[in-house]
């Protein structure tokens, strides 16, 4: 479906509002692709078309919200009902409501490639038997690829208010990830490789090919290390993870109700002189860029930390009103869900270095390969941190002995202040997150 | 959900010219859900979800499609694409002879609900979220957050396969929980409490929530006493119940028998062996009445099973889905589950314990100098290929002297799978299951239960941030 013809089913539901009733309606329609290669073999191929329907009802002040995965007729009717008939159930909030344009035009950003559905099923299949086979073959202590995959989506986003917003937009993209298993001797070790991009000729496969060979060989022989405090030297991929999560609790939603280590910092110092942190979706290079967030408000490059220093927190339309500082075009949302403020594209600012100088100044470290146990290791209200680690120590400025079967522990706050280095190159992920290599010094190492 | 006459047709054209192997799998979803979070009713919400997965085996080439259309030309559609991917990924299309389908429906036990949760009022759902907030602010002024959540979800499946497997379960899960969050000089500190069941709103019949809110909020306040956890390897003693996950994670992935195959288990060729302390017998058990991973049959037809994996410490099996049963010529072992109607599935533990011991409680505690006593544990996560694996202590204690001491603060449990359970030195008689959970992997979530009595281990290595 096009992203008109979703506008038109969204307007439709917004029109049939009563005069008491604000509603917000968004849906969604895909399809997609994916195919999965073991051992030479195609595993399994995938084809499918999904739709979303979300429907967010307020009388006075109280708000409903319905989801379906279907836009039939009866089944957009009924969703609507639904949302009507929760709303009557909820208590009142004076700043709970759709979001109300705010004049801040849209960046004008193309999120499409005809590439995706102009691949042959064929072309799909080969990229997935390749990346399999480049890996098993790649090095000698490749024993095996555990998953090889290619995988694609085409999809269109509508979203229409009685506030007055309708966006439509629609997205492409396809991606390839493939899991190395090395062996040596008794160690066994997995590593990851990934991409995704808009179309499939921006895949860097052989990054992708390098990175699940390396991760999972550079790994052999892992043993438990001595504790130990050591500078952890932080990766691109690892820098998205930590400062992901500690930009989290810069939601509105945390901070307004308590949640976060940083309540009430607005304007301090809080991290390292070298830390600057910017969630900016207007970035065209991040594959998490978009013009609208998920109330159909224009994004906008929202600075959280500068040289240090705390400048702000992420709000949509609710915690925009409740803190009185307006909506930062953060609404974060599945069209099945409701929004909330988050993170769309986080960038750590680069300082200057490449990674093989940050390591080079290192006299006892830590090079991370992964982080494990992050749920249930890192407390985003009091900010402890404690998380497994697999990597290389580093010692005297080189890659030495490789670890496994221990934790680094700190604090989100510390993670921040006691940055030492942040490296002159960025990478932009995956993910959509943009980074640069970081060192923090002084964490705390537990093993033997 | 679909005719049996849809049914047949669409196997039909799935099977096309003539592959091994095709499968319907038709789901309906409704859910329900309402939270509260900072002093007032936060959302409430329902969702409906239903469509169908239609899978085609052929030459061990598989062809997946998925659509929210039920519709008959709807279903020939998916079906039809289902066939296509199968031939893209290289099914040889043997001619074979079309042969008349015959379904026979399984025998399938539906998990009695005594109260269904639909005919429940959303106001009586409202009323039992504010009931729990208020008992856990009444208990101290230092909780100064709590927030609750109440979820139900029925789900309707129907499964048909080429085999001439005709299945169908109602399977409806009830599910409550409250975090508080406690104020003190030391920071800020959380308490979480979480109960579910496979039934129905008779769930509020056994457990009281007001009850289990102020469990949440002393849980809360004792941290706010607690002190960093110590770093290094140290003995441990796992309470009963939550301590369940440990073996979910440190074992019970690596012995599912698609991970086995990709040679990604570090119990792979080992049946047979002493893989295990002699006080280890685990257990998966999907028929277990009530429970979290509970169902009437897996999302392939098969019927759930108690099946034991490992018997006084010696590997007897691994879990099976039908691909994998189906290569080795066995039976699946029920194990074969999957997220959605979007989601091919694949081998998934269902409630997985550590069968009770001879031990008492207190005996095992007392028998550690210098420890620390894991009351709760957390999430975790594991490399089955290596069996190293990480969670989190939610909630433990110093054991000085045979004695629980000191609380201590968040921290992390760092282990190998098949080393621990070499090192299990003692197994209580209090078997307990532990709260609901989600287990992920390859990206889909299903429902699960874990179990265990109290149980020693000789040595783990502590995660804290003391220093």
């Amino acid at each position: 479906m096009t992203p008109e013809k979703l506008l038109e089913i969204a307007n439709g539901v917004v029109q049939s509002a009563a005069s008491n009733e604000q509603i917000e309606v968004a849906c969604s329609h895909g399809r997609s692709t994916s195919v999965k290669a073991y051992d030479g073999e195609v595993e399994s191929m995938t084809s499918a078309e999904s739709m979303g329907l979300g429907v967010r009802v307020l009388i006075d002040g109280k708000q409903g919200f319905a989801s379906a995965g279907s836009l039939d007729p009866d089944v957009v009717a009924d969703t609507f009902a639904q949302a009507r008939s929760n709303a009557a159930f909820s208590e009142p909030d004076e700043h709970v409501g759709i979001a109300e344009p705010d004049g801040v035009d849209a960046v004008d950003i193309d999120l499409w490639s005809d590439e995706v559905d102009a691949t042959s099923s064929e072309t799909k299949v080969q990229m997935a038997l390749d990346i399999e086979k480049r890996v098993r073959t790649g090095h000698d202590k490749i024993v095996g690829v555990r998953t090889a995959s290619y995988g694609d989506s085409t999809a269109s986003f509508a979203l229409a208010s009685t506030s007055g917003i309708a966006a439509s937009t629609r997205a492409s993209s396809a991606g390839v990830s493939v899991q190395a298993l090395a062996q040596h001797g008794e160690s066994t070790q997995t590593g990851f490789g990934y991409d995704s991009a808009r179309k499939l000729s921006d895949l860097s496969l052989d990054d992708v090919v390098t990175d699940a060979i390396s991760r999972s060989v550079d790994l052999l022989g892992a043993k438990k290390p001595d504790s130990a405090k050591v500078d952890l030297v932080l990766e691109p991929r690892m820098v998205a993870t930590v400062y992901g999560l500690i930009a989290s609790t810069l939601s509105g939603d945390r901070i307004l109700k308590g949640r976060s280590p940083f309540v009430g910092r607005v304007g301090q110092k809080v991290a390292s002189e070298h830390i600057s942190l910017i969630d900016d979706p207007t970035d065209h290079r991040s594959l998490a860029a978009d013009s609208h967030d998920g109330e159909g408000l224009a994004c906008r490059r929202n600075p959280l930390i500068t040289d240090g220093v705390l400048n702000g927190y992420l709000h949509d339309s609710y915690t925009g009103r409740r803190s009185g500082e307006g909506s930062t075009g953060s609404a974060v949302r599945g069209v099945r869900g409701l929004p909330s403020p988050g993170v769309q594209a986080l960038a750590v600012a680069p300082g200057s270095g490449s990674l093989a100088e940050l390591i080079g100044d290192v006299e006892l470290g830590l090079y991370v390969f992964n982080l494990a146990g992050l749920h249930s290791g890192v407390n985003p209200v009091s900010g402890d941190f404690s998380v497994g680690v697999e990597g290389r120590m580093v010692r005297d400025g080189e890659l030495a002995e490789p670890v496994a079967e221990c934790t680094i522990g700190s604090t989100l706050q510390r993670l921040l202040l006691d940055v030492s280095a942040v490296g002159g190159e960025v990478t932009y992920l995956a993910s959509g997150v943009t980074a640069p290599p970081v060192v923090i010094s002084g964490i705390s190492l537990a093993g033997a | 959900m679909l005719t049996h006459e849809d049914v047949l047709t669409t196997l039909n054209s799935a099977l096309g010219a003539g592959a091994e192997f095709a499968e319907v799998f038709a789901e309906d979803v409704q859910r329900t859900g309402v939270s509260l979070d900072d002093g007032r009713i936060e959302s409430i919400s329902s969702s409906r979800d239903r469509g169908v997965g239609i899978r085609v085996i052929d030459s061990d080439a598989i062809g997946f499609a998925h659509s929210s259309d039920l519709s008959g030309p709807g279903l020939v559609s998916t079906a039809t694409s289902a066939a296509d991917a199968a031939k893209a990924s290289g099914a040889n299309q043997k001619q074979r002879s079309s042969k008349d389908l015959s379904l026979t429906e399984v025998d399938v036990k539906v998990a009695p609900v005594e109260i269904r949760p639909e005919e429940i009022g959303k106001q009586q759902k409202v009323e039992l979220l504010q009931a729990a907030e208020q008992a856990a602010r009444s208990i101290d002024p230092s909780i100064t957050q709590v927030s609750a959540g109440y979820n139900d979800r029925r789900r309707n499946v129907l499964i048909a396969n080429s085999d001439g497997v005709y299945a169908r379960d109602d399977q409806t899960k009830t599910m409550f929980s409250i975090s508080c969050v406690a104020t003190g000089d030391t920071g800020l500190q959380t308490g979480r409490e979480t109960v579910g069941i496979s039934g129905g709103f008779e769930l509020f019949d056994r457990v009281n929530v007001e009850e289990l809110a102020q469990q949440a909020a002393h849980r809360a306040l004792t941290k706010l006493e607690a002190r960093p956890a110590p770093s290094g390897s140290l003995p441990v003693v796992i309470g009963p119940g939550s301590g369940g996950v440990l073996f979910h994670e440190a074992c019970g992935h690596g012995l599912e028998a698609d991970l086995v195959r990709k040679g990604a288990s570090a119990f792979a060729g080992r049946i047979g062996e002493q893989v295990a302390s002699p006080l280890v017998t685990l257990i998966d058990d999907g028929t277990m009445s009530g429970e979290w991973g509970q169902f009437g049959v897996d999302d392939e037809g098969n019927l759930p099973a108690r099946n034991v994996l490992i018997e006084n410490g010696i590997l007897v099996d691994y879990m099976w889905d039908a691909i994998r049963a189906r290569k080795e010529g066995r039976p699946s072992s029920g194990n074969g589950r999957r997220q959605s109607y979007r989601h091919l599935p694949m081998v998934r533990m269902t409630n997985t314990y550590l069968a009770a011991g001879d031990s008492s409680p207190a005996d095992i505690i007392s028998s550690v100098d210098h420890g620390v006593y894991v009351a709760r544990l957390g999430g975790g996560q594991v490399n089955t290929a290596s069996g190293d694996f990480v969670f989190g202590m939610v909630e433990a204690y110093m054991i000085e002297d045979g004695k629980i001491s000191t609380p201590l603060r968040d921290g992390q449990l760092v282990g190998n799978g098949p080393k621990v359970l070499q090192q299990i030195e003692a197994v209580g008689n209090d078997f307990e299951m532990g709260p609901p959970g989600t287990c992920g992997k390859d990206g889909q979530g299903v429902p699960v239960g874990d179990g265990v009595p109290t149980l020693k281990v000789a040595e783990l290595t502590i995660g804290g941030t003391a220093s």
